[in-house]
């Protein structure tokens, strides 16, 4: 393998059926996006995993810091009533 | 010859290139450029090796002398084989494999469109499941003919080395012969001169997009597909393909 110049990192998110949203599933080496669409294809959905593929180059994600996780995620810990927990489903209503 | 004659020697062919191509790219498994390309490539030589054996097994029941697919496949020798001289050339670098897979493919793809239109229902069957495949190996070989041929100077001069290397094999693609034309009379395979109009035009289109060119040789190599000769290269194929089962006569595991 060269190791002079690599190839971008791309994320791939596959949609394994119709109606689910794109989740991810890992990334891949391509030179431009059409061919990391056909690398996903060759390297996520050997199995059958997938109806739809998603790739994007990593450098273009922007992530959240770790060290925001307690500003950013702790103030939701003691806000139970933000969850639709209070509520009585009525008896016909079969898929809540 | 016989029509029945004709179309087992026809689907010796088909067989035989989907084969001999196939066991071809499997050698880049867990040698390929980069881990993406070498799970490509060996997915494709899996399509193959599967294409293969349908059309194996067909040509052995139409054959009717109650040979099955592996003992077609394992126990011909060279000048039994009628896959064409493009299909067993030798890896050499990705450049020449992607050529030699993107000439197939540009033969192959309108082929199968014909074969998927077949009177003969069991092979209109396996060609029309083929044809999905094929559309993908086209696809990938083609995005690869144009991102190197299109690439840096040194890929746009191996892939031209390549172009130029191979293109004197792809005259036996397109050139019909007798048993080419029963079939076509048939309408058991689509007539040549489709396929060659097709073939063309991707070349054309395909090259010109990679900014390579494409030489007019004067002479084309032929003989694999009829079995008049092979080159030397497909002795040395059969010598690893064959081996276990000439080694170990009717092993199985």
């Amino acid at each position: 393998m060269s190791t002079k110049k690599n190839w971008p990192l791309w994320e791939v998110f596959i949609r394994s059926k119709n109606g689910l949203s794109h989740k991810h599933v890992g990334s891949l080496h391509a030179a431009d996006a059409e061919m990391a669409i056909e690398n996903a294809r060759d390297v996520y959905t050997r199995r059958n995993e997938g109806v739809s593929i998603w790739v994007v180059e990593s450098g273009h994600i922007t992530a959240s810091s770790p060290n925001q996780s307690e500003s950013l995620f702790d103030p939701a810990d003691d806000k139970v009533y933000r969850h639709p927990t209070f509520y009585d489903v009525p008896d016909d209503i079969k898929h809540m | 010859m016989t029509t029945k004659e004709a179309t087992f020697e026809y689907l010796l062919r088909l067989g035989d290139n989907a084969l001999i191509l196939g066991h071809r790219l499997s050698e880049w498994c867990g040698h390929g450029p980069v881990l993406e390309q070498d799970i490509a490539m060996t997915n494709i030589a899996l399509d193959q090796v599967g294409q293969a054996r349908s059309l194996l097994q067909y040509a052995a029941q139409i054959e009717g002398e109650g040979r099955t697919e592996d003992q077609l496949a394992y126990t011909r020798d060279v000048m039994q084989f009628r896959n064409l001289l493009l299909v067993e050339q030798p890896n050499e670098n990705f450049a020449h494999t992607i050529v030699r897979q993107f000439f197939f493919d540009a033969f192959n793809f309108p082929l199968y469109q014909g074969l998927a239109r077949s009177k003969d229902e069991h092979l209109k069957a396996i060609a029309e499941k083929s044809l999905k495949e094929i559309t993908y190996h086209l696809r990938y070989s083609s995005e690869w003919v144009i991102r190197l041929g299109d690439g840096t100077p040194e890929s746009h001069k191996k892939m031209q080395d390549a172009v130029d290397e191979l293109i004197i094999y792809t005259g036996e693609l397109t050139t019909a012969d007798e048993v080419d034309l029963m079939m076509a009379e048939a309408g058991i395979a689509p007539a040549l001169e489709q396929v060659h109009t097709a073939f063309d035009e991707r070349l054309n289109a395909v090259l010109q997009e990679a900014t390579l060119n494409r030489p007019k040789p004067s002479y084309m190599q032929s003989g694999g597909k009829d079995g008049r000769m092979h080159t030397e290269y497909l002795g040395y194929i059969l010598a690893e393909l064959q081996f276990v089962q000439r080694a170990y006569p009717n092993m199985e595991w």
